[in-house]
């Protein structure tokens, strides 16, 4: 059976489109269940937190450089340094620490 | 267009600059996968375009690669993306009740790990045109990415590349840190779900685990955990 790469692609988009469409049209309310609300409110730093790490460690050359990086953010980060700044400061600190040391 | 919509609009843009830097950096080897999997640069871009979604796309390729069916395809999606469920339902309580049909489908269409994650960052309730903006700057980002890298494949130099792919967790971490430091709670939840996503990882079975799944299971368990033992009134701050 042959496949047909814009049916693949259809299908990808069609599947991938609801799982993000229908929470968001199916509740149109405020949740009023505290537990949930507390749950929802928490998914976000959860998610970023699990994702973060690890993996930022497995990204560039050399596992120091992801940890500098890493500090670089978190530092930047904490002392209220905007999204654009905190994120090309974890790049920079990459791109001059392999510079130098690799 | 209002004149807060407008501003709104060009603050999402700017806080889109990073994303689409990093995007760059991560679709540009979703391109060099695609290309493996027999699609063309324009299909690869048409690909990033409709899905917006990193691990997704990649399993999705991969997948497809291996000549599996278009069921196979679905359930791949499926599980790979189930994550944006759970952010999409904490973003439909950052919306406004009364935001219209029409902006919950267009909001939809682009919920990204990054998306979502500046979008919750949001002060109050979040305004539509703050994701559009976003999108306007992300979107070209993730396709065009894509596009260059079923063309140019490892033309880009690795320092280059392995430099931007930093990016995305500089911006998760400039929107998880800042609410940390006024929150003890926050900040140890964080501890906690980089701890356990850094013991997922090295384990005995649970390494065996797709990324996408460790997420989903350590949401739920960490997230839940906490909404039990310190529920927290609002489903997102007050700025």
């Amino acid at each position: 059976m042959s496949h047909n790469i814009y049916l693949y692609i259809l299908v990808m988009a069609g599947v991938t489109y609801l799982i993000r469409m229908l929470p968001l049209t199916l509740i149109r309310k405020e949740i009023k269940n505290k537990t949930i609300r507390s749950f929802l409110y928490y998914v976000p730093y959860v998610t970023l937190a699990v994702m973060t790490f690890p993996a930022i460690l497995s990204e560039t050359g050399s596992i120091w450089s992801a940890w500098a990086a890493l500090a670089t953010g978190i530092i930047l980060a904490w002392t209220g340094k905007s999204l654009l700044q905190v994120s090309v400061s974890a790049c920079l600190v990459v791109f001059v620490w392999e510079l130098i040391l690799l | 267009m209002k004149n807060t919509n407008r501003l709104a609009f060009a603050r999402g843009m700017r806080d889109g600059i990073p994303i689409a830097l990093g995007y760059l950096a991560v679709s540009f080897t979703l391109g060099i996968a695609a290309k493996n999997a027999g699609f063309t640069a324009v299909q690869a871009m048409l690909a990033s375009l409709t899905n917006n979604a990193s691990a997704g796309e990649f399993a999705g390729f991969t997948l497809i690669a291996a000549g599996s069916g278009y069921l196979e395809v679905a359930v791949m999606e499926l599980v790979a993306n189930a994550r944006y469920l759970l952010m999409s339902c904490a973003l439909s309580q950052k919306l406004a009740p009364e935001t219209s049909l029409l902006h919950r489908f267009l909001i939809s269409y682009d919920v990204t790990d990054e998306i979502f994650g500046i979008s919750m960052a949001y002060p109050g309730k979040l305004n539509p045109f703050y994701s559009y903006g976003a999108f306007a700057v992300a979107i070209p980002g993730w396709a065009g990415g894509t596009y260059l890298g079923v063309l140019m494949g490892s033309l880009l130099p690795g320092n280059i590349v392995r430099a931007l792919s930093v990016g995305l967790y500089g911006m998760f971490l400039a929107v998880i840190i800042p609410p940390a430091r006024k929150s003890r709670i926050l900040a140890g939840v964080i501890l906690i779900s980089m701890a356990a996503s850094y013991a997922f990882t090295r384990l005995p079975y649970l390494a065996d685990l797709p990324a996408g799944t460790r997420t989903i299971l350590l949401t739920l368990l960490i997230a839940g955990g906490a909404a039990v033992l310190f529920p927290h009134e609002e489903a997102y701050d007050e700025p």
